[in-house]
């Protein structure tokens, strides 16, 4: 809410009876969030902005007297131009634009020491918004091995703030910082920034305009004014308060003007910001002579190398699928015999009914089911947040981006892509470091077609089902898995550029990148984003997790049997029968009849479900080390005319039919919290089920066709 | 002495080149400027990626890649 210029009082002249807001800026790869974690500890509450999906961060830090002070983390730029949904999101908190989030009283700039020019364009912006600024000096251990001499007493003369230098990985400058941030009377920035001559008058023309017609403080207005000139497209997100038709109409009149004369406006802002910087940088930047090579640069040698860089990528990689698999393993179990424990210690204390059931079937069983797979989704948060923090993501997308290019995609989209083979939900997540709104939609929408390990199940039960011989050769079953894998991952490309191509084309932006030095992890703050993802999926599919598997545990429990019915017979009596009857026209000329289609409907809760379904429907004990009972069910299940039913092509069938259907409800929960509508979860659903049908028809009636 | 221009894309790994010029009233290069590589600017090459794109250059101290395709707009003067 803006107020009248003339009834707002000037931040530095608040009334101490409440504790200042901070914003805490910063470029990425500067240490933002470990500082942030640092000040905050475990007092954070993550959000979204509504309307967009962008993280909101707020945390509680305490001033010298235990006061406390909230800090708003925002998300990390190089300029506040924006270019993505999170740099509009941190341009209009600053700005004040957005309903949602209270204009900040104060700034908290953090600044990479050993990049101090590109850094403190950022800052310079920020003078410009006539807050009380305190610049952070972070890894000043880094500057010093770089050879760089800096003069904090004489940049904080300078600029006339606070300037704390400070190691925010282990806690140096902390206390200095604390004490700062507790001034009740910060000074404000000595910024005598004279804007350049040909874009002088257009700035105060926007900046009375927008004084007079938007009601915006003039301290702000000139600082609106001259981001509306860098501004590319103006990127607007939802939530931000849209700018008055005179102000846009006296910037657009000028922007023409300049682009008939040849004026490149933007690019003189630009210049004349780098040229005060250069001045400040030449006053507070001492260079101790020239040093080799750094340790980063000695990494960078082998890791994007171009024959170890492949090697390199491929070990990472191979670490990371093997201690998924080998470490979830134990968790796993352990939460699978804990959810039975409880569903059999609820047993026990229950009467017997249809209530008992809800909370044990329904509730404990389904949700078990999803639960299982938090291990495995949380080592790979883990992983991916110490790739991110040690700096080697930015290689792998590097090296991986020409690959990339190919289908229309960037380098960012590996990870996610190759982190969707374990759960494309971490992989999902993971997408937010993709800018590109449009690379980051076509990376969600094709990730769930790499093949994911509650897939693994149904590849193995139908592999032994269609191999039954313990004697043929192992080759055979680990071509097929391959096959199976191949599949998807070319489905997934194959998307992917036909998505780039058709419904999300558009002329690429440019892709830049920073390549960050390499660090050693920060751990604490890994395992603490780590357990802020895992905490977010908990949440927002935590709902509809629940409710599906109620949902589903009704169709597969109603109506009941007659009493001394055989599970066998009650699942083939209740809804979830009828419906695999109602089906079983549709999936007839895949080779499924309304038994396997009952399987199908189950997977919805994870795919993994359809074998312990399949043992339900034909009658079969199993469990995950012995398949051979369900394997014989299945060889002796038969069509009501005595065919056999799971012929080794209805076998293949199902598997393809695997490979590139949407039967996951976490997943579609998790790209509806990404991609913020049903929209997309729907489309996505539609298009992967309808080409798992189409391919499963033209395999299956081929097959029939050639006699199999 | 001034050497003849080059595309910033034609470079030769390990060498610098100041930059010369932007494509005309061209936004798309925006971000770039702002991260401080300006017309006047030194870049150094340091490398390609193992696929021969993108590119890896250093600029005021830290490093950044582009793509081939990308700094073919740009025009550099090597550095002798």
């Amino acid at each position: 809410m803006a107020l009248p210029s003339h009834i707002a009082a000037p931040p530095t002249a608040s009334p101490a009876a409440r504790a200042p807001v901070y914003a805490l800026v910063g470029n990425p790869n500067c240490g933002k969030s470990t500082l942030f974690n640092a000040l905050t500890g475990l007092k954070q509450k993550v959000g979204n902005y509504p309307g967009v999906t962008v993280e909101k961060k707020v945390g509680t830090t305490y001033s010298q007297h235990g006061q406390p002070i909230t800090v708003i983390d925002l998300p990390g730029t190089y300029s506040l131009a924006a270019r993505s949904p999170d740099e509009a999101v941190t341009r209009d908190v600053l700005l004040g634009r957005r309903s949602d989030t209270a204009q900040p009283d104060r700034v908290l700039c953090i600044v990479d020491a050993a990049n101090l020019e590109r850094n403190l364009y950022l800052v310079h912006q920020i003078l410009d918004l006539g807050r009380p600024v305190i610049v952070v000096l972070n890894m000043m251990d880094l500057a010093v091995q770089a050879g760089l001499n800096i003069r904090v007493a004489r940049l904080e003369k300078e600029l006339g703030i606070p300037v704390i230098a400070c190691e925010a990985v282990n806690g140096k400058g902390l206390v200095e910082l604390r004490l700062a941030m507790s001034r009740p009377d910060l000074p404000l920035a000595r910024h005598a920034w004279g804007v350049p001559a040909p874009i002088a008058p257009a700035v105060s023309e926007i900046a009375a305009s927008l004084v007079e017609n938007d009601l915006k403080l003039p301290l702000i207005a000139r600082a609106e004014a001259l981001l509306l000139l860098t501004d590319q497209d103006s990127v607007r997100v939802s939530g931000s308060v849209p700018l008055s038709a005179r102000t846009t109409e006296i910037l657009q009149s000028w922007q023409k003007r300049w682009a008939a004369e040849g004026t490149d406006w933007a690019g003189i802002l630009v210049n004349s910001r780098y040229e005060a910087i250069g001045n400040l940088a030449t006053e507070v930047v001492l260079r101790a002579g020239t040093v080799g090579p750094t340790a980063s640069d000695k990494i960078d040698a082998v890791v994007t190398h171009p024959v170890w860089g492949w090697l390199v990528l491929g070990v990472v990689m191979t670490l990371l699928f093997v201690s998924i698999f080998t470490l979830a393993q134990a968790p796993m179990d352990w939460i699978g015999t804990h959810t039975a424990l409880l569903a059999d210690w609820v047993k026990g204390h229950m009467p017997a009914g249809d209530l008992r059931d809800l909370i044990t079937d329904g509730a404990i069983g389904g949700v078990g089911s999803i639960v299982t797979f938090l291990p495995q989704i949380m080592i790979l948060f883990f992983f991916i947040g110490l790739l991110e923090s040690t700096g080697y993501m930015a290689r792998a997308a590097f090296i991986m981006d020409r690959l990339m290019s190919r289908v229309g995609l960037n380098g960012k989209s590996f990870i996610p892509l190759l982190s969707s083979y374990a759960c494309a939900i971490p992989g999902i997540m993971a997408t937010r470091t993709i800018e590109d709104a449009k690379d980051r939609l076509v990376t969600i929408l094709v990730a769930p077609l790499m093949s994911c390990s509650a897939r693994l199940p149904v590849y193995l039960l139908m592999i032994a089902a269609l191999l039954p011989n313990d004697r043929v050769s192992l080759v055979a079953k680990v071509g097929i898995m391959l096959l199976m894998y191949t599949l998807g991952t070319a489905g997934a490309f194959g998307f992917a550029w036909l998505f780039k191509r058709t419904l999300l084309k558009g002329a690429p932006p440019l892709m830049i990148m920073e390549l960050p030095p390499y660090r050693l992890p920060g751990v604490r703050d890994v395992l603490l984003q780590m357990l802020e993802r895992a905490g977010i999926f908990l949440r927002r599919a935590g709902t509809v997790i629940l409710g599906i598997s109620i949902v589903l545990w009704f169709l597969a429990a109603y109506p009941k049997a007659p009493a001394g019915a055989t599970p066998t017979q009650q699942l083939a009596q209740s809804f979830a029968g009828r419906a695999g009857h109602a089906l079983e026209p549709v999936i007839k000329p895949l080779g499924f009849d309304w038994q396997i289609g009952i399987g199908l409907i189950s997977s919805f809760a994870a795919r993994e479900v359809f074998v312990s379904t399949m043992g339900v429907v034909f009658n079969a004990e199993s469990s995950e080390e012995n398949t051979a009972p369900l394997r014989d069910a299945l060889k002796a299940a038969r069509w009501p005319d005595g065919r056999v039913l799971f012929t080794p092509l209805v076998c293949l069938s199902l598997m393809i039919f695997y490979v590139f259907a949407m039967q996951c409800m976490s997943t579609i929960a998790v790209v509806r919290r990404e991609t913020n509508s049903w929209r997309w979860p729907l489309f996505q659903t539609l298009y992967m089920t309808g080409t798992a049908w189409i391919l499963t028809f033209i395999v299956y009636q081929t097959g029939r066709a050639l006699g199999f | 002495m001034a050497s003849t221009p080059i595309k910033l894309s034609e470079l030769a790994v390990g060498a610098s080149a100041t930059v010369l010029q932007y494509p005309q009233q061209d936004a798309t290069f925006l971000r770039l400027r702002e991260m401080g590589l300006l017309v006047g600017t030194r870049v150094t090459l340091v490398r390609t990626a193992p696929l021969g794109d993108p590119l890896e250059l250093k600029v005021r101290g830290y490093h950044l890649t582009l793509r081939k395709g990308d700094a073919a707009h740009i025009l550099v003067e090597p550095a002798p």
